[in-house]
């Protein structure tokens, strides 16, 4: 880059109407005041009695010299910016260029224009072009004349549309963090390739996010990479499950998460695209692809995606309070979900009935004659949650009074009882068996406010240190 | 007009960039083999004389004809080709 000219730039283009009102001048400027530079951004001929007029045809010295507006008068001495001024103010260019009489005849005051540089579509081709933001990714050129199908062929497609990641597409949801794009966030199994901020970008960008929805993204990555979840077994494994985000706070709202009406279903752009953009990582940078290191037997429709925001209610711890995260923070929790069993129970209107139904619900989990396999998250649902508030049980009391009640006799559970051969080691006959290890029960709450109907989302039933543990980790927004 | 665009690959970049074509077999045994005649006169000369070949082989052969080379194969049939053979054999021109 060569330094700046000492003296005065103007920065203009023909098409604004105060940069035509202040042109004339330019020749007395430069004669009196000189030397000057006049950058012109769309017209070669603009200022063309002026020595110094340089066309900017590609805008780099108008990017460099971070032009927001038109017309900008620019002093620069010793190489150093010392001043500057935006559209017609006949005092401020009076003092920048030491001509007293300036611009007599000219109106006190005109606003300027926008700068090219800052048309849509431009900024990041500059900032790709010229600026510090250097990415690493492989370029991949194509001349497919539809980007969309070019990903398909790539194999880049967990099956629906993924939007095509483009330079400057990618550069845009990189402004939706701070982190340096080439920090590297983990391995990514199953074939362990590391994963960088920039790598995290290109997928969110081919998922559908938001740049804002970039610290939750990397968020759930970190957690789902952790050796306690257990991403590697969990993606290749024969059962159902797949990585679900549960997210908690402030972040929620700002990025306009849903978790209410429809929390675990489609519709909205931060929850579909949030759990699209992990397992887009899984896919592209891990090789986790089915048929291939995926070896699901069913799998379920959340393998596509499995991210909603819990319904916080001031009586009701948050998930992500309940487990370590300072009040006021945001945070992911990450869990190895299966599918979604509606619970209804219209009925009941004591926490003791409900806890019951729920109780009962949950003992469904993997095989009724299971235990100690599969976590579970219980969603309750505003209506449902009412009763047990209305009742003054918290959360951590319907969790104890559901441990509790599910507690299993071992001679109905061991392999043979009730006619059923799956079951459990006959050595627990005489025992009484938990259905779910410690902390393997999570409790959320979320959902519309109509409606006496929570659910059950069985967890992977390798669980624990022999699987996946829920793993919580705090956004950094 | 063609235009090429830019892509930012979002793979751990541990394939190539531009995708290998598949394995060509070991041998033919117990193979079938689709000749596709794409309607250019005198293709099917070529692929008579190529079946010749492949039965003296022992190599099973199935037939198959575009409506017209103009056009691109009907997806039927491309489906057919695909459900019915190992490798085609395709005359491009005359």
């Amino acid at each position: 880059m060569t330094p700046l000219p000492d003296g005065l730039i103007v920065v203009a283009k023909r098409d604004c109407p105060t940069c035509q009102l202040v042109e004339p001048l330019l020749p007395d400027i430069e004669r009196q005041a000189g030397p000057l530079t006049v950058y012109s951004q769309d017209d070669p001929a603009f200022a063309a009695g002026v020595r110094g007029a340089q066309y900017d045809s590609t805008l780099e010295h108008s990017f460099r010299l971070q032009t927001e507006f038109v017309p900008t008068l620019i002093r620069v001495e010793n190489g150093e910016e010392v001043e500057r001024t935006y559209g017609w103010h006949r005092d401020d260019w009076r003092r920048l260029t030491g001509i007293e009489g300036l611009g007599e005849d000219l109106p006190m005051m005109r606003p300027g224009c926008g700068s090219k540089t800052l048309e849509p579509g431009i900024a990041e081709k500059l900032e790709l072009q010229f600026g510090d933001t250097h990415l690493h990714a492989r370029e991949i050129e194509t001349d497919a004349d539809d980007l969309i199908e070019a990903c398909y062929e790539r194999g880049w497609s967990d099956g629906l549309p993924v939007v095509p990641p483009t330079p400057e597409r990618v550069l845009r949801m990189l402004r939706g963090t701070d982190r340096d794009p080439a920090e590297e966030i983990g391995l990514v199994p199953p074939d362990l390739a590391p994963c960088t901020v920039e790598k995290v970008a290109i997928n969110a960008v081919m998922a559908g996010c938001k740049p804002e929805y970039m610290p939750v993204v990397l968020a759930a990555l970190e957690a789902a990479l952790t050796e306690e979840f257990g991403l590697h077994g969990l993606l290749c494994t024969t059962m159902f499950a797949g990585p679900m985000i549960i997210v908690n706070g402030p972040v929620a709202k700002s990025i306009g998460m849903n978790s209410g009406g429809n929390a675990l279903g489609q519709g909205n752009r931060a929850n579909a695209t949030i759990g699209r953009a992990l397992q887009l990582i899984v896919r592209n940078v891990g090789g986790g692809r089915p048929g291939e290191i995926d070896r699901a037997t069913l799998g379920t429709p959340g393998k596509y995606t499995f991210c909603f925001a819990e319904a916080e209610d001031s009586e009701w711890l948050p998930l992500a309070e309940e487990r370590g995260v300072p009040s006021g923070n945001s945070a992911v929790t990450l869990f190895a979900g299966e599918g979604v069993q509606g619970i209804v129970d219209q009925k009941s209107r004591t926490p003791e009935s409900l806890a019951k139904s729920f109780a009962l619900a949950l003992r469904v989990v993997d095989h009724p004659k299971m235990a100690m396999a599969g976590d579970a998250v219980l969603v309750v649902s505003p209506e449902h949650s009412r009763v047990f508030i209305e009742a003054g049980w918290t959360k951590a009391r319907l969790l104890e009074e559901l441990e509790n009640l599910l507690q299993f006799p071992g001679e109905e559970m061991v392999a043979g009882a009730g006619g059923i051969t799956e079951g459990l080691p006959e050595q627990y006959r005489d025992k009484t068996i938990p259905k779910f290890r410690p902390g393997g029960l999570l409790i959320v709450r979320a959902g519309g406010t109509a409606g006496l109907f929570s659910a059950v989302i069985a967890g992977w039933a390798a669980s624990g240190p022999v699987g996946s543990s829920p793993v919580t980790r705090e956004v950094k927004v | 007009m063609t235009q090429t665009s830019v892509m930012l690959d979002p793979t751990g970049e541990l394939s190539p960039a531009v995708r290998a074509r598949l394995a060509r077999p070991e041998s033919l045994a117990g193979k079938t083999v689709g000749l596709l005649d794409i309607s250019k006169p005198r293709g099917d000369v070529f692929l008579d004389r190529i079946e010749e070949r492949l039965a003296e082989m022992d190599v099973t052969v199935k037939r198959y004809r575009k409506p017209t080379f103009t056009r691109v194969a009907p997806t039927e049939l491309k489906q057919q080709i695909a459900g019915e053979v190992d490798l085609v054999v395709e005359g491009l021109a005359d």
